[in-house]
């Protein structure tokens, strides 16, 4: 049994190692000053970087987050200490399907939302349906980790006389801040690599972000430009980018767990 | 002598599950009274009606009057945040929020309600403390962790927690049923301290506290209120065979 059980994780661990591995090799050679610094240069002319796809990334986790992250919380604070009618059952099960619907679907839908209505693409356009996407992840995320705080902590700061929002307030949401904030953490890491929602809504760029209602480049649709692409230069940056994308995930998981190792420190 | 809580026909359910039955007694103040009964008898249902906390349960509900100085904890409009404010609880488990230091722990309570004017929030945590004995072993370190402590200490940083609000009760239920007996001793002691500027309500299932630390008895089986008294006629006359047969051990 622990034999099946080691083997099965080794090889459960071969894909994820290989993953970092191969991008490692490919994509470092692509990273220099230029690759963080320059705009992409015309197909054909060698050199130039993606420095506006790791800009526009940002932008658009940002966007995402700012929207996300407060209306999930909250949602999640909702649906753990004040939903005891029927809706709260009916929210929970909308969250679990949008947490299942692809992610192609809800570009599709902003798309014919968001974009057809402003009649073009846009970063706000890309940061909704990436926080469409992030929003049932917080909530629920949040719910459970609310729910891991024990009732007693609640009765004994109702019983010194607090109302259930300071009890919420003061302990309930103190005492959970940890896994809320990784929960958060690793939503945000979720998003920062979808590329499908983008291609309908925040589509592509050559250039600087300069508003947010307009198009903006991100490293997974550049990824994916280049990579479909027949010149040898554009695959060079594509595995950059790849690096990239890869380091920006897994750097906010790991400062998810950090933050989260820190706060419960504190206890 | 006073009545401080007159508790007249109290009925409590969890659900469509009658817990406490007409319940009607008169609590004493600056007395120590001690609940017991078998475990499910209503005991902690009972402690929990005299501050309104039994309602925050789902489906708990609650029929009667519970009189605190005249006035009806459960008459329309009184607000039950105000009724908590009033009376202190102490739980059976020591539940110190985990993520404040002891300092904070007792001090969360005085925050929620506001600092009186004049008063410095330093003087309350530290009278608090020396009320509830544990001034002298954490005054070093007021800025670790609450649960840092052992679990006698987090019950009686719990007691300092509820006396920091200034309440005019304190109930307690099943304060030592985790402890152990030198920290018990402790914690009773210092119930006998503080009878002298509180009302004390106890839960206990320990009928050798009940007898050491009580003043007046109430023994309660299956949501009933069987027999109620000072407590040396309780243990040495009961006038009720079944409380005859709990307090020497013959069930519960």
């Amino acid at each position: 049994m622990l034999f099946l059980t080691v083997l099965a994780t080794g090889i459960a661990l071969v894909p994820l190692a290989s993953i970092l591995v191969y991008v490692g090799i490919k994509g470092l050679p692509a990273l220099n000053w230029e690759f963080f610094t320059q705009l992409p240069k015309a197909v054909g002319e060698p050199g130039g970087g993606l420095a506006n796809a790791i800009l526009g990334t940002i932008i658009l986790v940002l966007l995402a987050a700012g929207i996300a992250l407060p209306l999930g919380i909250l949602t999640g604070i909702y649906l753990a200490e004040f939903g005891k009618d029927r809706l709260a059952p009916t929210v929970r099960f909308l969250c679990d399907v949008l947490t299942g619907v692809p992610s192609i679907i809800v570009g599709i839908v902003v798309y014919s939302t968001v974009v057809l209505t402003m009649k073009r693409f846009s970063a706000l356009a890309g940061g909704i349906a990436l926080a469409i996407i992030m929003l049932p992840l917080v909530a629920r995320s949040t719910e459970e980790m609310l729910r891991l705080v024990p009732h007693s902590l609640r009765e004994a700061s109702l019983a010194l006389g607090a109302t259930q929002g300071r009890t919420i307030r003061s302990v309930v949401l103190r005492s959970a801040l940890g896994g809320i904030v990784t929960g958060a953490m690793l939503a945000t890491a979720r998003v920062a690599g979808e590329t499908a929602p983008l291609l309908f809504t925040a589509l592509n760029s050559r250039y600087w972000p300069t508003g947010l209602d307009e198009r903006i480049a991100s490293l997974p649709v550049y990824i994916f430009t280049y990579s479909t692409t027949p010149y040898e230069d554009l695959h060079r940056l594509a595995w950059g980018a790849a690096l990239v994308l890869v380091s920006m995930v897994l750097g906010t998981s790991i400062a998810a767990r950090l933050a989260a190792k820190k706060v419960n420190g504190g206890k | 002598m006073s009545v401080k809580i007159k508790v007249e026909n109290l009925n409590a359910w969890y659900g469509r599950n009658q817990v406490l039955k007409d319940i009607n007694l008169e609590i004493e103040a600056n007395k120590v009274t001690a609940i017991i009964g078998p475990s499910g008898c209503g005991k902690s249902t009972f402690i929990r009606c005299l501050n309104r906390l039994h309602e925050v349960v789902p489906g708990a509900r609650v029929r009667g009057h519970v009189w605190v100085d005249g006035q009806d904890l459960y008459a329309p409009g009184v607000d039950p945040t105000e009724v908590r404010h009033r009376i202190g609880m102490v739980f059976q488990k020591p539940n110190p929020f985990p993520t404040m230091s002891i300092f904070e722990n007792v001090a969360v309570g005085v925050r929620i309600h506001g600092l009186k004017p004049g008063v410095k929030l330093e003087e309350i945590v530290e009278r608090s403390l020396r009320m509830a004995a544990l001034w002298e072993e954490v005054s070093d370190r007021l800025y670790t962790s609450g649960v840092s402590l052992s679990g006698g200490q987090q019950q009686r940083l719990c007691i300092a927690r509820a006396l920091a609000v200034e309440p005019e009760v304190l109930l307690l239920d099943e304060p030592c049923a985790s402890l152990d007996p030198i920290s018990t001793l402790k914690i009773e002691d210092l119930l006998v301290e503080l009878k002298k500027n509180y009302t004390i309500v106890i839960v206990t299932h320990n009928m050798q506290q009940a007898a050491r630390v009580s003043d007046y008895t109430a023994f309660l089986l299956d949501g009933e209120l069987v027999e109620y008294g000072p407590t040396p006629e309780i243990f040495t006359r009961p006038r009720d065979k079944r409380t005859e047969d709990y307090i020497t051990g013959r069930f519960g």
